[in-house]
């Protein structure tokens, strides 16, 4: 491992010192009676249109996704990319149909997506399967956070190995803990704020500073192999690299607004309008994942994997060293103790939300569905708390006793996961023509064919659909999908011919209007 | 529910629909040239994008948010 970095960790560790004190100072932000599930748990639905930018900004584009998606550029080239038109589908689905969420959440007091499939299907057993699903899609995603987290530690050169090296993660993961436990998600929505703030003037700097060494866009686009600079075109009878590229872009943008810490986040913005404003400035997060996907080329044009210094690095973390390296490579100590910062301070912010939307989860929708139906709110408050810490404590032991690779591909596996959830929730808000047990069967196909299909393809995110001598190569996310609404829609007609009456629906129409 | 003359502006939204269609045309953009600064048209098309999108969304803000 490189030396020690103890300029940069300094930096580091003063700017972690400034987001613990300001974690701890949110419970007093927009005061609320921390006591109560709306409140610890959804920031009381008080945050404006700006602060909700900077939460669902500091929430979707994660410190991992600062770290992977330039590593995939790295290492495959052009496919990276599809991270772009991903990101630019998302906001339509936002603008149109999140609304509609919030509105009737905040009639009916719903904290969570399972809590509005209760009210509008009626139905206990529908509602703890998305609700299963999105605990079971956010723990590996949480344990990514800390990955992230782990590079640029180990790129300061701290580290080593047994207890001593993974102290600086379990310091970080206890400051973490502790400041979402006290503040709810005042805590990340408050620290999303610096956390964004250093991200966009590391972003700036790197895109100014590196292609200046490195002798301008042109000379870092010429030094990308042919191969990896554009996607290769198909062969007749097959869609080839465009089909994994477009059905990647689209599945990935229908199942991430459906993960809990999406719909936390949307669910505590002030009104519905403050969620349709978002949908139109988010996409300035969008334009710099794009520019940081870049990196992963200016890190092949600076060659910084064949550079001694960082072979180590290399070894340890893969094409995810990639990023790092360039900073290291470039940048004077200090900044890159503020660009290692903005990365680990990355990780914080979408990891407490996500702890707390599976806590949301847990408590209103197992808990007091299922055991405590008398609960007081002080009991939900509670509860929800301690499991934030519960769901924590499980990412870290994941990453560190448990292999690393195990927690992309189960994030894989999330993503595969989280979609089985749209018919249900998105559907849901236009419509209760679905029957909800065929729902029910539904989910359970997509999950069993999706995660079977990208377990037996060695959990590669891609599957090959052949009709007729033509090969339709894309995301087995999107084809469980289709299998998916197909099941529930074949099923609801069935029940319909035998005539069977659909469950309570306590919502009304009226409710899913933006007032 | 009334249309409380919101239909006609109904229209407005294919805006949205035209941002999955520009996205998802892969083979339109796979393509190096015309290079920006250097920068293959695959990337610069792309990046651009994003905030024609962005624009297009906030058109559909303007038009259909009911002023208060």
């Amino acid at each position: 491992m490189a030396t020690l970095n103890s300029t940069a960790l300094a930096v580091f560790v003063v700017l972690f010192g400034l987001i613990t004190w300001l974690g701890f100072a949110a419970a007093r932000w927009r005061r609320g009676d921390l006591e109560r599930l709306h409140e610890w748990g959804l920031g009381g639905r008080r945050f404006g249109t700006l602060t909700t930018w900077f939460l669902i900004g500091g929430d979707l584009y994660t410190a991992y996704t600062f770290i992977a998606v330039p590593a995939l550029a790295f290492g495959q080239g052009a496919l990276a990319f599809f991270a772009v038109p991903y990101t630019i589908i998302v906001y339509p689905i936002l603008f149109i149909v999140f609304p509609k969420l919030w509105s009737v959440a905040h009639r009916h007091g719903y904290i969570t997506a399972a809590d509005f499939v209760r009210g509008r299907f009626g139905n206990r057993w529908l509602a703890l399967a998305v609700t299963v699903t999105g605990i079971l899609a956010t723990m590996p995603y949480i344990a990514l956070q800390l990955v992230g987290l782990q590079v640029v530690i180990g790129a300061m050169g701290v580290g080593g190995a047994g207890v001593v090296g993974d102290a600086p993660l379990i310091i970080a993961f206890l400051i973490l803990a502790a400041f979402t436990y006290s503040s709810g998600l005042r805590a990340p929505a408050a620290i999303a704020i610096v956390k964004d703030s250093l991200i966009f003037i590391t972003v700036i700097a790197v895109l100014v500073v590196v292609p200046s060494e490195l002798g301008g866009y042109g000379a870092i686009f010429a030094a990308v192999p042919p191969q990896k600079l554009l996607l290769t075109p198909p062969a007749a009878g097959s869609t080839g690299a465009y089909g994994v590229y477009a059905t990647l872009a689209l599945g990935s943008a229908l199942a991430l607004l459906l993960y809990p810490h999406s719909v936390t986040a949307i669910l505590s913005a002030s009104s519905a309008h403050a969620v349709r404003r978002n949908a139109a400035i988010l996409p300035a997060y969008s334009l710099m994942l794009g520019l940081l996907a870049l990196l992963g080329f200016m890190a092949l044009a600076a060659g910084v994997d064949k550079l001694p210094a960082y072979t180590a690095g290399f070894q340890q973390f893969n094409a995810n060293f990639a990023v790092p390296a360039l900073v290291l490579q470039m940048f004077p100590s200090w900044f890159v103790g503020v660009a290692f910062a903005a990365i680990g301070i990355g990780a914080l912010v979408p990891a407490a939300i996500m702890s707390i939307a599976a806590a949301n989860l847990f408590t209103r929708n197992i808990y007091r569905e299922f055991f405590r139906p008398n609960c007081t709110y002080a009991d939900e408050s509670r509860v929800a708390k301690w499991l934030s810490l519960i769901v924590k404590a499980g990412a870290l032991v994941f990453i560190l006793e448990v292999n690393q690779q195990y927690a992309i591909q189960m994030q894989l596996l999330g993503g595969i996961w989280i979609i089985q959830t749209l018919p249900a929730v998105l559907f849901g808000l236009y419509t209760r023509w679905f029957n909800s047990w065929a729902l029910l069967f539904g989910w359970a196909a997509g999950m069993t064919i999706g995660t079977a299909v990208a377990w037996s393809a060695g959990f590669k995110p891609t599957w090959v659909l052949t009709i007729g001598g033509h090969d339709f190569s894309g995301y087995t996310a999107l084809y469980s999908l289709v299998l998916n609404i197909a099941l529930a829609g074949v099923l609801t007609v069935l029940v319909r011919a035998f005539g069977r009456s659909s469950d309570r629906d306590e919502t009304a129409a009226s409710d899913y209007e933006t007032a | 529910m009334t249309g409380r003359g919101r239909e006609p502006k109904r229209g407005w939204y294919t805006l949205l629909l035209l941002q999955f269609v520009l996205a998802l045309c892969v083979p339109f953009y796979n393509t190096p040239e015309p290079r920006l600064a250097g920068v293959p048209f695959f990337y610069w098309f792309q990046l651009a994008m994003i905030l024609i999108c962005a624009v297009l969304t906030a058109i559909v803000y303007f038009v259909t948010e009911h002023r208060r």
